[in-house]
């Protein structure tokens, strides 16, 4: 039996015994696509990188689950672990932010809106940013802007490409004007590190929008995206507000961002480490050209030995 | 700016202060037909009005600034850079197929220096208003600001940029040339210019679009000016579900000039006239072309690379959070 067979007919036997496949997806020994609906063994399917195995659609990974399928095994060395949010502001709408963050934190297990660290990706050491849209659906607060400026920042120092998971739906409008210094503060390390003729790859995932859009996502020497990926600036509801006509089906798609020209690359997910890989090396120096023979050289001061090397 | 006395708009707050102004006005005129001398009292009734309107512009609440931040007559950005500098020739143009009026500039001369200036512009009136698409600027405008600044940079011109936009412009045309983009680039950009740069906020200061202007040695905030991270507005009808609740937004969201400066963000406040800048402008011009002049002589001062460290740490150090050590 083919492995698509084997497939479909385990779909078949779906509906026999829908109530305990009920149970089993309450579970989480079934996963059920939201796109097409199909059922797959939540097994299967992570082992596919939660890429739905019968329309290619990307059900969402959090920051664990990417960063597995990121870095090699036992090379993650986290990054500013210790870092949590206060409440500069006393914020308060309907619930405080101070309970807002706790119950977050006691939710997700998670300290904030961003993990970071430095790995290994087939073998190429890289600093790694994974923002996990779970916590306050990804926002960029003090938190996520700063562990992103160390990570940066030490992979300045260390001469290391970073590469950014991007998944966020903005600024935290809980630490008010804060978090959209951020975006500078970010963009400013970014600076810093292409001044030393350093990678660095956005991957834009559903959705990137907003603050995070008009800063560090839209600032890679390449930019890669996940397919149908929602990324944008404004929200679709406050454009379509400002239009009478119908948007375009594919508005602020990843396939529309590559169309007018903002991303380099759709990626699917099931690709993003091997080419994220081959990116990093195909930016890596070479070894210079073998010298030409010396004779060509004569009557030039011979470089120092130091500068050859 | 202009010389014909035009019928002054009032906010609802106001409302206390013009019944008593309509007071004098209707005593003198009483007096006057009756030949009566009531000098003695109108001058009482005067600085009670004076007194009045200084209680009630020291104790704005955010919501209430937010208004005299959006005041149709506030000064605009071309009417400041034409009150406070010798000569002026505005620029034109992205390069790229665009001239965003929303955001316009050009090169100057500030006491005697040359140098660029730019800013949002919102219209002088509901016709301009709309041409000008109320100060929302496109990424054509952010990418003609970057032109500008790079320009200046060449040329050893210092920046100053006047902020005043509600955001940056959410239309269709806007995301597909690339909003993100066009803000994102000046961020990263305006940290490698080595001349000096001076923001300073002279009405609102919508999120990202103002942002995209905004990274400099110097960060001035007129009094009643506001700066925010999401317009109360749309904050409140995303947290509170309720866009009703702007005004409780615009409180717990530190948009005043004193709340920035508290948090760090801000190096100065400029005051205005009582009443407003659009209450006295001429005297607003003089504290703002004052202010200029002195931060641009302390920037003056630093080469381009002092400039550059000293603006990255500025906005490095931005941010409240707690560290638990390791
Ligand atoms: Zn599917």
């Amino acid at each position: 039996m083919s492995l698509f067979d084997w497939f479909a007919n385990r779909r078949k036997s779906g509906p026999v015994n829908q109530e305990r496949q009920e149970r089993e997806i309450a579970d989480g020994l079934w996963s059920k696509c939201e796109k097409c609906g199909v059922l797959a063994y939540t097994k299967d399917l992570r082992a596919n990188q939660m890429v739905c195995l019968e329309c290619g659609h990307h059900a969402r990974v959090y920051s664990d689950e990417r960063i597995r399928q990121l870095i090699d095994p036992n090379t993650w060395k986290p990054l500013d672990e210790g870092l949590t949010a206060v409440d500069p502001l006393k914020f308060r709408d309907r619930k405080s932010y101070s309970d807002r963050l706790r119950e977050m934190q006691e939710k997700t297990k998670l300290a904030d809106a961003v993990q970071t660290g430095i790995g290994r990706l087939e073998g190429l050491p890289v600093a790694l940013g994974v923002m996990d849209f779970r916590f306050m659906g990804g926002s960029m607060g003090s938190v996520v802007g700063e562990k992103l400026t160390r990570l940066i920042e030490r992979a300045t120092r260390e001469r290391l490409p970073v590469v950014i998971v991007c998944a966020s739906g903005g600024a935290r409008m809980q630490e008010g004007m804060l978090s959209l210094m951020q975006m500078a503060k970010i963009s400013g390390a970014l600076d810093r590190h292409r001044d030393a003729r350093l990678l660095y790859i956005p991957v834009l995932t559903h959705p990137t929008t907003g603050g995070v859009t008009a800063s560090f996502a839209m600032l890679g020497d390449i930019i890669l995206a996940e397919p149908k990926a929602t990324i944008g600036f404004a929200g679709r509801r406050v454009v379509e507000q400002t239009l009478r006509e119908k948007l375009p089906d594919n508005f602020q798609t990843a396939e529309y961002l590559l169309e007018h020209g903002f991303v380099d690359a759709i990626v699917p997910r099931t690709q993003l480490k091997k080419t994220l890989a081959q990116l990093i090396r195909l930016h890596q120096p070479v070894a210079a050209p073998a010298s030409p023979p010396v004779h060509h050289l004569e009557g030039i001061r011979p470089l120092s030995k130091t500068t050859l090397e | 700016m202009s010389t014909t006395e035009r019928k002054p708009i009032l906010l609802d707050f106001e409302k206390p202060l013009a019944e008593l102004e309509a007071r004098i006005t209707q005593i003198r005129e009483l007096a006057e037909e009756n030949d009566v001398d009531v000098s003695d009292e109108i001058r009482q009734l005067e600085s009670r009005a004076m007194q009045l309107r200084q209680e009630i512009f020291s104790s704005l609440t955010p919501a209430q600034r937010l208004q005299v931040a959006r005041h149709p007559r506030r000064p605009s950005t071309l009417d400041y850079i034409q009150a406070i500098t010798d000569e002026w020739i505005e620029l034109h143009g992205d390069r790229g197929g665009s001239d965003d009026p929303a955001l316009l500039g050009g090169v100057a001369r500030l006491n005697g220096q040359p140098v660029l200036m730019l800013g949002h512009q919102k219209g002088r009136d509901t016709k301009d208003n709309v041409a000008r698409n109320f100060g929302q600027a496109s990424p054509g405008g952010y990418r003609k600001a970057l032109r500008l600044m790079e320009h200046a940079n060449r040329f050893g011109m210092p920046i100053i940029a006047f902020i005043n936009t509600p955001g940056a412009w959410a239309g269709l045309d806007a995301e597909r040339l690339g909003q993100g983009e066009a803000i994102a680039y000046n961020l990263r950009e305006m940290f490698r210019f080595e001349v000096p740069i001076i923001c300073t906020v002279i009405g609102e200061g919508g999120s990202g679009g103002a942002l995209g202007i905004g990274v400099g040695d110097r960060l001035l905030m007129f009094e009643h000016s506001v700066y925010y991270v999401a317009s109360p507005e749309a904050c409140a009808a995303i947290l509170w579900r309720d866009a009703a609740k702007a005004p409780q937004a615009a409180e717990a969201l530190k948009i005043t000039a004193e709340d920035l400066r508290q948090l760090g963000l801000i190096d100065e406040i400029l005051p205005e006239p009582v009443g407003g800048a659009h209450a006295d402008p001429l005297k607003a011009t003089e504290i703002l072309r004052e202010a200029l002049v002195r931060h641009l002589s302390e920037l003056n001062q630093m080469t381009g690379q002092q400039r550059r460290d000293l603006r990255y740490q500025k906005f490095r150090a931005m941010g409240i959070f707690s560290e638990l050590s390791a």
